[in-house]
């Protein structure tokens, strides 16, 4: 799950595969703005059938947050 | 490589003359209609359907809208060019308008161009360029007598318009308004003659202005070089407004 999620990652913000690393900070380090963002959280909620509501999202900072969170509600389903 | 065009109420008489327009400047056009089927497919004869593309769908429900976004992708490709322009209007005095044909004015003219637009978004926003064109009217802008539902909807998408340019300016995409004053269509023709005359004398220009006037406005806002453009109403009034 962690490859897919960055290689979703990685197309959504235009970058190499090699540049996400898990503590890569979305906004600072891999130059994300808040489009960037809202489009990258619907990509995932298509991608793992999960539904990411706005708040939770606006708190997922690092690729390390996003694969957390969505693990815990793949789980869950 | 021709831009991808889509636009709403193409078989009414600004939404035709729309989809002309786009057609004759090298888009391809996909187009909706509700329920001139006739209308759609001459539209469709007099520039092929490789071209020019019409689809059924009634824009206030959001099922049709998701379909619409999936057949206009698979058919033509991404939406570069959004014109939000099918509209209803349903004509009482504020006195007489009921509950029922605000929302029904307000589900199509409204909520309609809101949930199609939406929907369109994220493939200009992944191109990093894109053109949304919202046809309003000038009465959204002055108000008319009899029109609450259908000027309330009008003034509500230069709102929208405005938010939109706001939120998507980063990735290139322009959002801007036209507002229409008095056009020859069959929309005006429901206006009673004495009303008629009385409008004549207050336009400036002393006439009914023709779709094609409406849509050559469209045209340069969809185009390249409109690209510093963006939030504005431009009307398209013969001077009624000013």
């Amino acid at each position: 799950m962690e490859e897919k999620v960055k290689e979703i990652i990685a197309e959504q913000l235009g970058l190499e595969l090699e540049e996400i690393k898990l503590d890569s900070r979305f906004v600072e380090d891999l130059g994300a703005d808040s489009l960037d963002l809202v489009d990258l959280v619907m990509k995932l909620e298509d991608e793992f059938e999960v539904s990411i509501d706005d708040e939770k999202a606006s708190n997922l900072r690092t690729v390390k947050d996003a694969l957390n969170f969505i693990e815990k509600l793949s789980r869950a389903v | 490589m021709s831009r991808i065009a889509l636009v709403t109420g193409g078989t009414g008489g600004i939404g035709k003359a729309i989809v002309n327009t786009l057609v004759e400047d090298g888009m391809k056009v996909a187009f909706t209609y509700n329920s001139n089927t006739e209308e759609s497919e001459e539209i469709e004869g007099r520039f092929g359907r490789d071209q020019t593309k019409a689809f059924k769908c009634d824009i206030s429900n959001t099922d049709e809208i998701k379909k619409l976004v999936d057949d206009v992708s698979s058919a033509f490709g991404t939406v570069e060019v959004l014109v939000n322009n099918a509209g209803i209007s349903k004509n009482r005095l504020v006195l007489r308008t009921s509950m029922e044909d605000w929302k029904r004015v307000m589900e199509v003219n409204l909520d309609g161009a809101f949930a199609l637009t939406q929907a369109i978004l994220p493939g200009m926003i992944k191109k990093r360029w894109g053109r949304i064109i919202f046809v309003s009217s000038v009465a959204g802008l002055m108000g008319n007598v009899g029109q609450a539902s259908y000027a309330s909807s009008k003034a509500a998408l230069v709102g929208l318009a405005k938010t939109v340019a706001r939120e998507v300016s980063s990735r290139s995409i322009t959002c801007n308004v036209v507002a229409p004053g008095l056009i020859n269509t069959t929309m005006t023709r429901e206006i009673r003659e004495e009303y008629m005359k009385r409008l004549m004398e207050i336009i400036p220009l002393k006439r009914l202005g023709t779709p094609e006037e409406v849509a050559s406005l469209v045209s340069y806002l969809s185009g390249d070089t409109a690209s510093y453009i963006t939030g504005q109403v431009l009307v398209v009034d013969g001077g009624l407004s000013m």
